[in-house]
């Protein structure tokens, strides 16, 4: 009895993931616990675990597919049995279309007659000898062969990838004008259809038509606009993108933002990282060596400048509003395609050096794309830090369900005037806060941050 | 070179073999006293008598395996089957033993035979005498297959045939041995098994055919260059097994379009095979989708005019041609 594996919620927020990769083909043997496939959430690209042990049958799924949460992906059984039908769009098949919803929802149990999981193999092949003895019918029954053929051959063309894919075009034709560098939808076709054939690359490149673009462009360049600096292109929404999206437009409309900044001296954590650095970043890991980024320290400080201000790590439920009791740190992570805030778990409980080893886990997991769910929710306060760009200072968007965000700019060398009027040279960095209105009141943003400078400009006081 | 009859240059090629080897002999229904059902064999029998022609009772699977047995022993016989179609009521020597033995025997044993009759379809003879099994033949390893469709290669397949070390099926067109052309005299004019021949040169369009539907497609190969300028290029195969390759591939490569042409019904017939072999092969010098004309996937028609529309004819070929370069008709 084959079983049909469906796509798994992977995430809280997940709706639909794409299956990226395949770790078994169709035909492969699994056994439980064996990772089946890759899917990419709104957060994270996470192995697929089998609970069955068998033969993959089928794969319902094809790589790159978005396939939302309870659909099949594959079905595993013993091997030489035929694969369950399922309808597309997925869902198992049923050919009682008059049993109940119930009934249909009980998935574990898909329909398995014979002849209905037969059906998808053998209606092409009936069609296609019906095809060919249609070829040998006389005249009237040409029009509605010629439509079919149509029909196939858009699909053909449609599948092929590339350049000038929704242009109809042969194979040969396709390769003569790669090698001639003409483009295919400049060619008008003259084959069944409207296909581009061979004749039509020939005369296109006698006629010095279909010439590409750029080549083009000089002469076009004194009276129509120039040709663009870079190739126009367009990206696909990625989960990720797309989950960012939805998150951040639902806090900057929602949530009411006010912001705050404050100017702290950057000299004391710095030297502190480079004393740290110097003693610690030789020594070998089991004797304590360890190199420390700024952001470290910044996370470290963050944590404990909530012990002063429990205030600022407060959610909003809309009747009511949660104080946590620990300080679950979120910290913003770019990666190529989008960014990630993962979370350090109690960083109030953590020392600088756990603090520290478990960021650069965290930052690696992300850029990989291996994140868990579990290691990205459930934050209470986050920290941006845009420093290292040179950025000194800017305000992030809140991360629901925060009430407020960290902006961290960098620490650049300023003219200080001192407590005798001096003008001497100082170090300064600038900590933006976003506050959540609702929750939260200028005040409470404006103590929390006075607590954090306090903290980050004695830094021996995260040693405690 | 002298202009004989398909028929005459089979004899021909009998005659010589059996005067240039003593091991050769002609086995079937009728081969010997009454001369042939087709008149294959008429006179041979007179000059070479009772040892060399042999008159068979009608059992199939009777002489077919007479023939298996001597050929096994150092004989090289030549069975002749009334109608191919017959070929089926010995089809586990025919198939079975005849195809297997040198590869059951570890290469100890070599079957020279041949099976040789008038096969496919085209003289009104019914659905039990008219079948085109040259796709059925060929799909067991260790046959051999040729279809010649003009009398120069009807003699050089034949002689080919009967000195290869394997069973041979040489499947004549009944319709065609009346068809006269010229036939090299050299007695060891032979066409070797494997290759095939382009009848006819071309730029637009292959047509890759055997048989008689080879000259079907050369008489819509003429009206089309007549009529329509089209210039198609014509490659008989002659040899279904082993099937040659490269000549195909070559001519597809040279037109970009390939149109099969055979008197097989279309399902799991060798237009399917050179499909797959051009799309796998040729597949970037395309320029149309590969069509197959083959016969009307039913048992063959008894009724004339009905036949005629069931086989791939000329006309047929012509408007297939003429969608597949989307011209006009």
């Amino acid at each position: 009895m084959a079983e049909i594996i469906e796509m798994p919620k992977l995430s809280d927020t997940m709706t639909t993931g794409t299956l990226v990769n395949w770790l078994k083909q169709e035909g492969d043997s699994v056994s439980a616990g064996d990772m089946i496939c890759e899917v990419e959430t709104d957060k994270a690209t996470m192995e697929v675990e089998c609970f069955e042990d068998g033969v993959i049958l089928k794969h319902y799924a094809k790589e790159g597919e978005s396939v939302a949460i309870g659909q099949p992906i594959c079905a595993v059984g013993e091997k030489g049995e035929e694969a369950p039908a399922v309808e597309a769009g997925g869902g198992a098949s049923s050919d009682d279309s008059g049993k109940s919803a119930k009934e249909s929802e009980s998935k574990a149990e898909p329909a398995k007659e014979p002849e209905s999981s037969k059906e998808p193999k053998e209606a092409p092949k009936s069609e296609e000898t019906k095809g060919e003895k249609e070829d040998k019918q006389p005249k009237a029954e040409d029009a509605q062969k010629e439509e079919a053929k149509d029909a196939s051959d858009d699909e053909d063309a449609k599948a092929d990838a590339g350049d000038d894919k929704d242009v109809k075009v042969s194979p040969l034709a396709r390769k003569l004008a790669k090698e001639k560098g003409l483009v295919l939808s400049m060619i008008k076709g003259t084959g069944p259809g409207g296909r581009i054939v061979r004749d039509d690359v020939l005369k296109a490149e006698k006629e010095g038509t279909a010439k590409p673009q750029p080549k083009q462009a000089p002469a076009a360049a004194a009276a129509g606009p120039a040709a663009p600096f870079i190739e126009e292109k367009t990206i696909p929404v990625t989960n990720m993108r797309s989950s960012i999206a939805r998150a951040l437009v639902g806090s900057k409309t929602q949530a009411p933002h006010f912001y705050l900044q404050i100017e702290v001296d950057g000299k004391p954590i710095t030297d502190l990282r480079a004393a740290l650095n110097h003693k610690l970043s030789n020594l070998p890991a089991e004797q304590g060596g360890v190199k420390f980024t700024v952001n470290d320290l910044i996370l470290k400080a963050a944590a404990e400048a909530v012990r002063r201000v429990p205030a600022i790590n407060r959610e909003w439920k809309g009747d009511k509003i949660v104080q946590h009791g620990g300080v679950q740190l979120a910290f913003g992570v770019a990666i190529d395609d989008g960014l990630l805030t993962p979370v350090i778990r109690d960083a109030h409980a953590k020392s600088l050096r756990q603090i520290a080893f478990e960021a650069k886990d965290l930052i690696g997991k992300a850029r990989n794309k291996k994140l868990k769910p579990n290691e990205m929710s459930g934050s209470t306060l986050t920290v941006t830090n845009l420093g290292m760009f040179g950025i000194s200072d800017f305000y992030g968007i809140i991360n629901p369900p925060n009430a407020a965000i960290l902006s961290v700019g960098a620490t650049v060398k300023t003219p200080i005037v001192d407590e005798n009027d001096n003008i001497t040279i100082g170090y300064r960095m600038k900590v933006g806060l976003s506050g959540d209105h609702r929750v939260i009141d200028g005040a409470v943003g404006a103590q929390y941050l006075q607590a954090l400078k306090d903290i980050l400009e004695t830094p021996s006081v995260m040693l405690v | 070179m002298a202009v004989i009859t398909y028929r005459q240059a089979i004899k021909d090629a009998l005659a010589e073999e059996i005067m240039r080897d003593e091991n050769v002999f002609v086995m079937g229904e009728e081969v010997a006293q009454y001369n042939g059902a087709y008149k294959v064999t008429e006179g041979l029998w007179a000059r070479f008598g009772d040892k060399r022609l042999v008159d068979a009772p009608i059992s199939e699977a009777g002489f077919i395996g007479l023939g298996i047995g001597s050929a096994m022993m150092g004989l090289r016989p030549v069975i002749e089957m009334m109608f191919f179609s017959f070929v089926y009521v010995a089809w586990d020597q025919a198939v079975n033993n005849a195809s297997s033995l040198r590869y059951m025997s570890g290469g100890k044993i070599n079957v020279p035979l041949v099976i040789r009759g008038p096969a496919n379809g085209g003289t009104n003879v019914g659905a039990t005498h008219s079948h085109t099994p040259e796709n059925l033949v060929a799909n067991f390893p260790g046959l051999k297959v040729v279809c010649p469709a003009t009398p120069a290669d009807a003699k050089g397949l034949m002689k080919a045939a009967i000195r290869d070390n394997d069973p041979v099926f040489v499947m004549e067109s009944t319709v065609l041995y009346g068809m006269e052309g010229e036939v090299p005299d050299d007695e060891d004019f032979i066409v070797p098994l494997g290759k095939a021949d382009v009848k006819r040169e071309g730029k637009d369009l292959t047509i890759v055919a055997h048989g008689r539907s080879v000259l079907m497609a050369l008489e819509a190969a003429k009206e089309l260059s007549e009529k329509h300028k089209i210039e198609v290029e014509v490659v008989d195969l002659r040899s279904i097994r082993p099937l040659d390759e490269e000549t195909i591939i070559k001519s597809v490569k040279k037109t970009g379009r390939a149109l099969l042409v055979e008197e097989n019904k279309p399902y799991c017939g060798i237009g399917a095979q050179i499909s797959h072999l051009i799309q796998r092969r040729c597949f970037d010098y395309l320029d149309a989708p590969v069509h197959r004309i083959s016969a009307v996937d039913a048992p063959a028609f008894y009724s004339p005019p009905v036949e005629k529309v069931q086989l791939p004819e000329a006309p047929i070929i012509i408007r297939e041609a003429l969608d597949m370069l989307n011209v006009k008709r």
